[in-house]
């Protein structure tokens, strides 16, 4: 089996300083690799180097596409690129205002992506677009509304569909649970989870919630100073820190 | 005016219009950028067209310029004079006699033949401008065929009114590439466009653009394949020649709001009353009235 | 019986008689020249030399009387009547450090070499309307007139210069591009922002240059200084292979020392902003060197605030008044046939939101 994603010795400076540096991982088809580290520990750098967001300064990110396998997704052309980011891949930003259109209908945003790829006929459109707002709990009346009549976690789930309609295969999330509280993180972690395994997709997940990567990842990165200082299977890190950094980061948590 | 040269502008700026046009009839759709001239009318009156047309005059062409389909409307006017007086080339209101025409608005009802050109005014060439208004970006769009948000504009619009209500410069994609504004043409006049012998050249002097559609490009207009594009008009027939087909004008006669509609396109109104063709509200035709 | 209207020919013609005579107001009154408005509306002449990127006073004033006083009309007609000139080729960059000038005043030394040159200024008249202007008759006598300082004048930002303590802004070879002869691309080089904004409206860029003062990418500007004077214009021969003097222009040159900006590599250093326009000008050439100065903010690593401002495109896409005039008085032309064919649309779908109500009910 050929991994989905292969790292090797990602790196982006701003300037002087260290964006991130050194990275390298292999993520396999169906599994959800979680990035963990505080604010600026260069996991956001890192998602945006793998995303396409950003031009890593060093080090590749081969992506295993369908029809001509492995490729540099440096080495794209644009369109190659941007084709992709919008039916393989999918991008979840922590900000719902950043990954909707706000002056777009419900089903408008979730049919973009379908509308992108060439699907012209409306009443199907719309059918997909009412059946993945069920799927992430969004009653269909609510169709015709628009995303600013929502609440934050509504957006956020809204965000999902849109972003999973077109069946990826892979999904960069950055922060997904961020700046929502804590029973709606705790019922859009849920959903999130029934979605991965039902999906079968693969993802890489950027938070600082560690009950976010305990729920969703089978792997584990944690990053500080813009490197990777320990990396595992999700249980034994958490249960069995090594490094005296990630034992503190999982010790102000088990405080909390 | 001898104190210009033919057609007012200069040989060299001539030569600079007729470059973008011909690079334009090469990707027919795409938007050509050329170094617009200031004229002597404002931006917003036709610069465009003015300039695509004095790059295309010749001695012995004859000139028609029409705006809102009829030839007697003001502007229309002014920019026929402004090229009798500087290339003092023949002009005609008869679309079938017209070796170029001029137009704002409108696509003339009698089908255009091959030895015709038809130049378009053009205010806002880009058909993503309302979604995006960064010439940056959009022309990033067209050069990787983003097209994507252009049809989110007709679903929104279907599900909020139950029909694309985009009523003129209905948004066309020209051969299966670029995605392209007809101008303000009423949608009554999109399938005039696909198909069509004549050369038809689009000018924005202000947007500095020029695009074209050579002859017998298909043209589509963009839907669904469940909500499908219609041309439409008022459900009425000429008052004066008694066309079915025709766009129609409405014109309010009195106080009370009643109304009648009129054909917009002027000559194939005076044309078909000269044939004997008579409305409800129509006066027999006399040779006055040509 | 229905006849329809015609006649666009005739009320053509006639409105242009009708505003022939208004132009010319009461008969009783004596017409104005052409020379006394470029002798007694100087800065309405330099405006309409400035935005109209032609510099010929005589032009600009009969332009003025032409369009009734209306100035952005003005500016239209010379416009129009500089497209039809040929365009021989590119002078030699003038050099304000010559400049005779007739004003000089930096707002960031005391004294500097050439001296402080206040000129004739509005700034310290008070704002009385003199009611003896109202009075036929000669004005005041002639003003006891210092000779305009001929020579070098060194630019204020030099002394700065000499010490690193200003952004270097190096000399650039090659003929610049010509706003005027080439589309607008963007993003757009210096040259053509600078062109874009000398030749931009005033009012648009008045506005713009406030907004940065308060708070909109606010970068706070010294102006280090204001020059106004003749500089001479030479033009290489290529025939003859030496530059030859063409003749003399006014021009208002400012030049803004802001707020310096620095890195951990680069040491702190003051920034600038420039502003060059046609005639006395100084309000237009202190707002264009602020808004030049707020357009830099990628070059010198600033962020970008989001300020109106700073965006490139909004600024150059919007300065020209020609293009904005025209395109917003455009819409008091004939649109029967678009109104038309919304009106059909509004009529279906209420008829249908009707239906729908009646079918529900």
């Amino acid at each position: 089996m050929t991994p989905l994603l292969q790292v090797r010795d990602v790196a982006k400076f701003y300037g002087p300083r260290v964006g991130c540096e050194a990275v390298s991982f292999d993520l396999w088809p169906g599994e959800v690799m979680g990035v963990v580290g505080e604010s600026g520990s260069g996991k956001s750098t890192l998602l945006a180097c793998l995303s396409g967001q950003m031009a890593p300064d060093q080090g590749v990110v081969i992506y295993d596409t369908r029809d001509r396998g492995p490729m540099d997704t440096r080495a794209m052309s644009e369109p190659e690129r941007r084709m992709l980011m919008r039916t393989d891949w999918a991008l979840v930003h922590q900000n719902p205002r950043d990954g909707l259109r706000m002056g777009v209908s419900a089903g408008g945003n979730v049919g973009e992506r379908l509308m992108a790829v060439g699907a012209r006929h409306y009443g199907d459109i719309r059918a997909r677009a009412v059946d993945w707002l069920g799927r992430v709990e969004i009653a269909a009346e609510r169709v015709d509304d628009r995303p600013t009549a929502f609440s934050g976690g509504m957006q956020q789930r809204l965000q999902i569909a849109r972003n999973l309609v077109s069946g990826p295969r892979l999904v960069f999330m950055d922060e997904p649970t961020g700046g929502l509280d804590v029973s709606v993180q705790a019922r859009l972690l849920d959903l999130l989870r029934g979605l991965v395994r039902e999906m079968g997709l693969s993802a890489v997940i950027v938070t600082h919630d560690l009950a976010v990567v305990r729920l969703l990842a089978d792997r584990l990165m944690v990053m500080k100073d813009g490197r990777v200082i320990e990396a595992g299977l999700t249980d034994q890190v958490l249960d069995d820190p090594q490094h005296g950094y990630t034992q503190l980061l999982v010790s102000s948590v088990l405080q909390v | 005016m001898s104190e210009y040269n033919f057609a007012y502008l200069d040989e060299e700026t001539k030569r600079m219009i007729r470059r973008a046009i011909l690079k334009a009839l090469a990707i027919p759709g795409y938007q050509v950028p050329f170094a617009s001239r200031e004229m002597p009318m404002p931006y917003g009156w036709g610069t465009g067209g003015v300039q695509v047309t004095a790059a295309c005059l010749i001695p012995e062409d004859r000139l028609k310029v029409i705006d809102q389909g009829a030839d007697d409307t003001t502007n229309a006017v002014s920019i026929r004079q402004f090229f009798e007086k500087t290339a003092g080339v023949a002009v005609t209101e008869e679309t079938a006699r017209a070796s170029l025409i001029q137009t704002r608005h409108r696509i003339p009802e009698m089908p255009l033949t091959e030895d015709q050109i038809l130049v378009y005014q053009v205010p806002i060439p880009e058909p993503l401008r309302f979604l995006e208004p960064r010439e940056t970006e959009t022309r990033k769009m067209h050069a990787l065929e983003e097209y994507g948000l252009m049809h989110v504009k007709l679903y929104e619009d279907i599900s909020r009114h139950g029909t694309i209500s985009t009523a003129y410069a209905y948004p066309v994609r020209v051969e299966g590439r670029y995605v392209m504004d007809p101008s303000p043409i009423p949608k009554f006049d999109n399938p005039k466009l696909s198909d069509c012998p004549a050369i038809q050249l689009f000018g924005a002097g202000r947007e500095q653009r020029i695009y074209a559609l050579p002859p017998y490009s298909r043209v589509v207009s963009l839907d669904f394949e469940d909500h499908p594009f219609e041309a439409s008009k008022a459900d009425a027939d000429c008052a004066l020649c008694g066309a079915g087909d025709s766009y129609l004008d409405e014109v309010i006669v009195d106080d009370a709001g009643g109304r009648i509609f009129v054909c917009s396109d002027t000559d194939h109104c005076r044309a078909r009353r000269a044939a004997g063709h008579l409305g409800a509200e129509g006066a027999p035709y006399e040779e006055a009235d040509a | 019986m229905y006849v329809a209207v015609k006649g666009g020919e005739r009320a053509i013609d006639n409105a242009h008689a009708w505003l022939a005579e208004e132009r010319r107001g009461d008969r009783d009154v004596p017409e104005l020249s052409v020379a006394q408005i470029r002798e007694q509306m100087t800065l309405a002449v330099n405006r309409v030399m400035a935005e109209g990127s032609l510099y010929d006073p005589d032009l600009s004033a009969l332009a003025i009387k032409q369009a009734r006083g209306d100035l952005i009309e003005a500016v239209f007609l010379i416009r129009a009547y500089r497209t039809t000139l040929p365009r021989f080729g590119a002078t030699q960059p003038v050099d304000t450090g010559t400049m005779r000038c007739e004003r000089r005043i930096s707002a960031t030394f005391k004294d500097a070499p050439g001296g402080q040159v206040l000129g004739p200024t509005f700034d310290y008249t008070h704002r009385l309307l003199d009611f003896a202007l109202a009075a036929e008759g000669e004005g005041p006598a002639p003003a006891s007139e210092a000779p305009a300082r001929a020579g070098d004048v060194p630019h204020v930002a030099g002394f700065l210069g000499r010490e690193g303590l200003i952004q270097p802004e190096p000399p650039v070879d090659g003929v610049p591009p010509d706003l005027t002869r080439q589309s607008m691309e963007l993003p757009a080089s210096r040259a053509l922002r600078l062109q874009a904004l000398a030749r931009g409206d005033e009012g648009f860029l008045l506005g713009l240059a406030y907004s940065t003062q308060r708070g909109y990418a606010r970068n706070h500007a010294f102006v280090g200084e204001l020059r106004i004077g003749a500089v001479a214009v030479e033009m290489e021969i290529p025939e003859l292979g030496f530059t030859i003097e063409l003749g003399e222009v006014v021009l208002t040159e400012c030049e803004t020392v802001n707020q310096f900006t620095g890195s951990k590599t680069e040491p702190p250093q003051f920034t600038r902003g420039y502003g060059l326009v046609f005639g006395q000008t100084e309000r237009k050439a202190i707002a264009m060197a602020l808004v030049d100065r707020a357009l830099r903010w990628k070059d010198l690593g600033e962020e970008d605030r989001g300020a109106p401002a700073q965006d490139e495109e909004f600024v150059l896409m919007h300065c020209d008044n020609i293009q904005a005039t025209g395109f917003l008085e455009h819409i008091k032309l004939p649109h029967y046939v678009d109104f038309q064919s919304e009106l059909e649309l509004i009529r279906k779908l209420r008829r249908e939101a009707g239906e729908g109500r009646e079918a529900a009910e």
